[in-house]
């Protein structure tokens, strides 16, 4: 009985989410918007005329060089950090100093990060249900439902009363990707989510990302992971020094990439 | 035959698996302990032996001074005067009343232990984690228990009003220590975030109120507290001596305490913030959710000592003519009625269990919610 709320939750949850996909897009309204960023770290230029435009439901993949900067380009979208120049717009609202802004982006923008950051204190289905209960308000027993449903999806329900320290790396990073979609994020960003894992967890992460984008998430990933790339994003965008390089669908860009610096890096990373 | 040994180098695939098995060389037994904890090497054992050398000579005497010399039954000095006499547990037994209430009216006492009461029937459910009703059990406790027990031991409302000159011994010792930590420790925490904040008047507040009562020993703040801060008031307006002591204490501790939570608080990955900012979680609720509940466990340790040189320090109001347990203790040792050589050793005695009592339970207690709260692996 329960399960089958959850489901219809989850279910209702999809179909919200792809209503809202193709009312933006009928608005032609982008669901990131870049304009002309910067962004120092005291004196170093670490962002540097940022340029994006990302449609709702378009999956990106960012990569480049570690201190390319792409990492500080997708925090710069929910403000974990602040840039200093340009225009940054998401979902409808512009970033600026107002918190309240803020906080309302970020209810709307799921994070994954590359160290999981899991609440280690609580268990992993309070880790799940606590932004929703606090944040949106949402009753607790619902919560837990929708909770579990997301836990399920990821292929994990079992673990829901563990605490993140008994879990291995693979599995907590797959909870860091329930507990954002708890939120119901119109957006999910993804900083390096495979780096810390060891070889045999990839996949199992990666597979919940593939999942994810083929049900028409807005998605922004920082990830070395080509193959990822390859089979689900709309757009490979390719940083150094701060700035964009090239920017190509997944096809050409793997297959004839134009800068030199993205030849070169491709030849490093692709054995 | 060597050929046929790189063979085997080269070639390996496993056909079955070690099943896992006990580890060699364990012996359990009594002879085996003592070989491995107390004589595992030569500096070992020595430091063994210099030990037990030293309880032996330390141990039988404190037992024939504390119980098998003492007297135990006795209306004066009388009783405890001779030559092979221990502890004079009769002038304990004698004053035992004056050590627990000080000088409130015997008449009266009943509303020290109703307090007593009333706070161990708050206080020990609380304690006991599987209890129900904690959100009921708290109200209680910092609520309704502060009001009844003000009311209780003051008086009015139809009760006689006992001021607290007249306050004592092992009462005053826990009126100051309690007030001391039920303030400092919300207080030190709101400190702590004070100095962290990133808006400059409250960091800059904060730090100041932290480094002022830091800076200072507590004796200087007793004193100002009430030999000075009557020059500062209006003519004619004057608050409690007790009261006094209560501020200048409390705002002592939470000085230590904010600098103990702020110690946690540094602790905590970056990452913790980001993850609860990135889901829209605002300031407070960030704090009270995710960052103080991982902060605080962390900084246990420290902050129970915090309660316990607290609880001790309470013995300093001695300097400012109020008596907590060692002050009436020190006081009573000046009646000629129980004026023996062995009095002071046993009033000492005495105070040094007690307060022994209630600070190795903290500490115990401290480790069981330590251990409680252990949730595996930290990132």
């Amino acid at each position: 009985m329960s399960t089958q709320e959850g489901a219809s939750a989850v279910a209702e949850e999809q179909a919200r989410i792809a209503e809202e996909v193709r009312a933006m897009a009928a608005k032609d309204q982008p669901a990131i918007e870049m304009i002309d960023v910067h962004k120092w770290y005291g004196e170093f230029h670490v962002l540097r005329d940022i340029n994006l435009r990302v449609k709702a439901g378009e999956r990106i993949v960012v990569c480049g060089p570690s201190g390319s900067g792409k990492s500080t380009l997708i925090r710069c979208i929910n403000r974990l950090e602040e840039h200093q120049r340009g225009r940054i717009i998401v979902d409808g609202i512009e970033l600026s100093d107002d918190l309240k802004r803020i906080d309302e982006i970020r209810r709307e923008v799921g994070m994954v990060f590359q160290h999981f950051n899991l609440f280690p204190h609580l268990t992993i289905l309070e880790n799940c249900t606590l932004a929703p209960v606090w944040v949106r308000k949402m009753p607790k027993r619902q919560a837990e439902e929708i909770a579990m449903e997301y836990l399920t999806r990821v292929k994990i329900p079992e673990q829901a009363h563990k605490y993140p320290g008994q879990l291995s790396g693979g599995q907590q990073q797959r909870v860091a990707i329930a507990r954002s979609l708890c939120m119901s994020p119109k957006i999910m960003l993804f900083d390096e989510p495979t780096s810390a894992l060891d070889p045999e967890m990839i996949k199992e992460v990666l597979d919940v990302m593939v999942d994810l984008a083929q049900s028409g998430m807005t998605m922004v990933c920082v990830t070395h992971e080509m193959g990822f790339a390859r089979q689900v994003a709309d757009r490979v965008i390719f940083m150094d020094a701060g700035q964009v390089i090239e920017q190509n669908v997944p096809a050409e860009f793997f297959e004839n990439p134009q800068h030199e610096r993205t030849k070169l890096f491709l030849s490093q990373i692709l054995h | 035959m060597a050929e046929q040994h790189s063979e085997v180098d080269r070639f390996f695939v496993r056909e079955q698996m070690v099943e896992a098995m006990p580890p060699p060389g364990v012996r359990r037994g009594a002879g085996d302990w003592f070989r491995r904890n107390l004589f595992s090497s030569v500096p070992n054992g020595i430091m063994t032996i210099l030990a037990l050398l030293f309880l032996a000579w330390s141990i039988p005497p404190l037992i024939q001074w504390a119980f098998i010399d003492a007297v135990w039954e006795g209306t004066n000095r009388e009783a405890c005067l001779g030559p092979d006499v221990g502890a004079c547990w009769a002038f304990v037994k004698a004053k035992f009343g004056q050590f627990i209430y000080g000088r409130y009216p015997i008449g009266e006492r009943w509303r020290v232990d109703l307090v007593f009461l009333l706070l161990a029937a708050g206080l020990v459910p609380m304690a006991i984690p599987s209890a129900p009703y904690k959100a009921l059990n708290a109200l209680f406790l910092l609520v309704i228990f502060p009001v009844a027990a003000f009311i209780l031991l003051t008086g009015g409302f139809g009760l006689r009003v006992v001021p607290t000159e007249f306050w004592g011994g092992l009462l005053v010792t826990l009126v100051v220590a309690i007030t001391g930590i039920v303030v400092s420790f919300p207080l030190g925490i709101l400190l702590a975030l004070g100095r962290r904040s990133k808006m400059p008047a409250v960091r800059l507040l904060s730090i100041a109120f932290i480094e002022l009562w830091r800076g200072v020993p507590l004796i200087t703040v007793l004193f100002m507290s009430s030999v000075m801060l009557p020059f500062f008031l209006p003519d004619g307006v004057s608050f409690d001596k007790l009261l006094r002591a209560l501020i200048g204490v409390a705002f002592f501790s939470s000085a230590y305490m904010a600098e103990v939570v702020r110690g946690g608080l540094q602790a905590i990955p970056k990452g913790q913030y980001e993850a609860a900012a990135a889901m829209g979680l605002g300031y407070w609720p960030m704090m009270y959710l995710i960052i103080l509940p991982q902060a605080l466990k962390l900084v246990i340790p420290g902050i129970v000592n915090t309660f316990i040189g607290l609880f001790k320090d309470t013995s300093l109001v001695l300097i400012i003519g109020l008596f907590d347990l060692l002050g009436i203790v020190q006081f009573n040792f000046t009646d000629s009625n129980w004026a023996t050589p062995q009095t002071a050793a046993t009033g000492f005695a005495f105070a040094a269990l007690v307060f022994w009592i209630f600070c190795f339970g903290m500490s115990r207690y401290s480790m069981f919610i330590e251990r409680r709260l252990e949730t595996g692996h930290k990132h």
